[in-house]
């Protein structure tokens, strides 16, 4: 009995620290079923009002559209960069035996920071980039103050930051595969491009994989860069949902509604990850085999 | 070497040096842009004569915005997250790694899913909490909250390193009388600790790296850096060289320790996920 029990016995600690942070979690859900806000102290019981607010209002879809967007934009632009600079990486040539020792160095910058340096890259009339673009006559691009040009900016400095992290993982990935098939297309003569698309790419998958879940669903939950880099704008432009969420419930102080936009993208990146972990864990299952 | 092949390869290699000065551009001209004199900030852009004022501004106090005390802040609040969490997460990771329990899987799981969480949901009602225990603004508050980034890693990824120790050796340990506790510290944490020291250094930095919780559960006692940064951007005139500075110098410890435990990044960054 006493063995039985040791396991939960040395989980207990992590478990009601995870507690702590499940009870305001629990709190948050109980306060979307009010009209709680700072004008209204003490709130009245709504049911799924706040909820059904959400849906029917167009910011949330527009939110709910720019996010998709950023998302799906960061992670498939990381994606290709990144496997891209793994590929030149494993070619292990001595310029990049050398520059693979500072692959890491953006993925270390806090993003916020990242965010700010590009900022101030990016000032329209100030910036270096215009500066350095000024020669081929595209010096006065409002890089932020145009709705598209925020899009792509703040993608931009998560391309910046996180490509290293793909690249990371991709690199490590085709450093582990076997390599008696590769000497095999060898020696028939196979092209690089039908080696790449009928050996690399199937094996690296899982690997590459691992990276894709972790960058969608990071980026489904962006904040500090937005914040940093456009604060949402221009217009409506950039508004993800955890910024709206965050105006509706810290600036304008409407707690239980800025709670609501949370928790629905809670709930979406929660199936999110459990599809694409169980999705993972086939197509892992499946390379273990093919190995 | 047939010369078509000599040129693929110098073509790879310039490729990856554009993506390369993509990447570390932006970190040169931020030390540039920290070391102009204020005048020459919007003039000429890469003649100028360079000074530390920035620096002396920004670790000097002088533009109210006390800079020093949110690095110190920053390194006090990382720090207890990161021992916190090894004093509940190396138990948690060691008992998930050596027995196969009911729900072991499920609440491994669960742990994992809060680095997916959006961190609005909790932090809204830990401020609401915070105000209330008075909590606001302070180490405890921000040490607690971090527990959220820290803890996750340390039990995701010390559980991999448990797994990989055979428990034959722990088994023979039990057989030379040692308890089963003897056994854990004597034996099996030993073995694991290039991991440990390597998952704390990972764990600090992402700690050091937060904004949303400083952001929203501190306003100045216990601020730290990441939002300290972006404060020298406001006001009516925008102090570009005082901003270069702060974000230089909030980056420095993070680079440090990562150029420390870049042998075992992968398995930290991927939480596990990808055996290497």
């Amino acid at each position: 009995m006493r063995l039985a029990l040791r396991p939960y016995f040395l989980i207990v600690p992590a478990l009601l620290l995870t507690c702590g942070i499940l009870y305001p979690f629990g709190l948050g859900l109980y306060y979307t079923l009010f009209d709680f806000s700072a004008s209204k102290p003490q709130p009245d019981m709504v049911r799924f009002e706040n909820y059904r607010t959400v849906f029917t209002q167009d910011s949330f879809w527009n939110s709910a559209w720019v996010t998709v967007l950023y998302a799906v934009g960061a992670a498939a632009v990381e994606t290709v960069l990144g496997v891209a600079v793994a590929l030149l990486l494993h070619r292990s040539s001595r310029v990049g035996r050398v520059l693979e020792k500072i692959l890491i160095l953006p993925l270390m910058i806090a993003p916020v920071i990242a965010a700010i340096i590009w900022k101030l890259m990016l000032q329209p009339s100030v910036g270096v980039v215009n500066h350095l673009l000024r020669p081929v006559g595209l010096g006065g691009v409002q890089w932020t103050d145009t709705p598209t040009g925020a899009l792509l900016s703040s993608i931009a400095v998560d391309v910046w930051v996180y490509t290293p992290f793909v690249a990371i993982l991709a690199l490590a990935g085709l450093r582990s595969l076997p390599t008696s098939p590769f000497e095999a297309a060898a020696v028939d003569g196979a092209r690089w491009w039908y080696t790449f698309r009928r050996l690399t790419l199937p094996m690296l998958w899982p690997y590459v994989l691992v990276a894709v879940i972790f960058r969608f669903m990071d980026s489904l939950k962006v904040f500090d860069i937005i914040y940093a880099l456009t604060e949402g704008g221009p217009g409506d432009s950039t508004m993800v949902l955890q910024i709206r969420a965050y105006l509706e419930a810290i600036r304008f102080q409407r707690y239980s509604f800025g709670i609501s936009y949370t928790i629905v993208l809670w709930a979406v990146v929660y199936l999110a990850a459990m599809i694409l972990v169980r999705h993972l864990g086939k197509i892992q299952r499946k390379a273990a085999e093919a190995k | 070497m047939t010369l078509r092949k000599r040129l693929l390869g110098w073509l790879a290699d310039a490729a990856l040096i554009l993506y390369f000065v993509f990447a570390l551009f932006p970190v040169a001209w931020m030390l540039i842009l920290s070391l102009k004199p204020a005048n020459q900030l919007f003039s000429t852009y890469f003649s100028f004569s360079p000074t530390l004022d920035g620096y002396r501004t920004v670790l000097g106090d002088s533009e109210g915005i006390p800079f020093v005390r949110f690095f110190v802040n920053s390194l006090v609040v990382s720090l207890g997250a990161v021992l916190l969490s090894l004093l509940v997460g190396l138990p948690a990771a060691y008992a998930s790694a050596r027995w196969r329990f009911k729900g072991s899987e499920n609440l491994m799981f669960t742990l994992l899913s809060f680095r997916f969480a959006p961190e609005l949901t909790v932090i809204i009602p830990l401020f609401v909490l915070y105000e209330k225990l008075g909590l606001f603004d302070t180490y405890v508050g921000m040490i607690w909250v971090l527990q959220l980034v820290t803890l996750p890693l340390i039990v995701w990824i010390m559980r991999s390193y448990f797994a990989d120790l055979t428990p034959e050796l722990e088994q023979a340990a039990l057989l030379d009388g040692y308890s089963r506790k003897q056994a854990f510290f004597k034996v099996a944490l030993p073995l694991v600790r290039p991991g440990i020291a390597a998952v704390s250094l990972l764990a600090f930095i992402f700690a050091w790296n937060n904004f949303v919780f400083p952001l929203i559960l501190t306003s100045n006692e216990a601020q730290t850096v990441t939002v300290g940064a972006l404060s020298f951007l406001g006001g009516d005139r925008p102090k570009y060289n005082l901003t270069a500075a702060a974000a230089l110098v909030s980056v420095v410890p993070p680079l440090l320790l990562a150029l420390l435990i870049q042998r075992y990044l992968v398995r930290g960054l991927s939480f596990g996920a990808v055996k290497s």
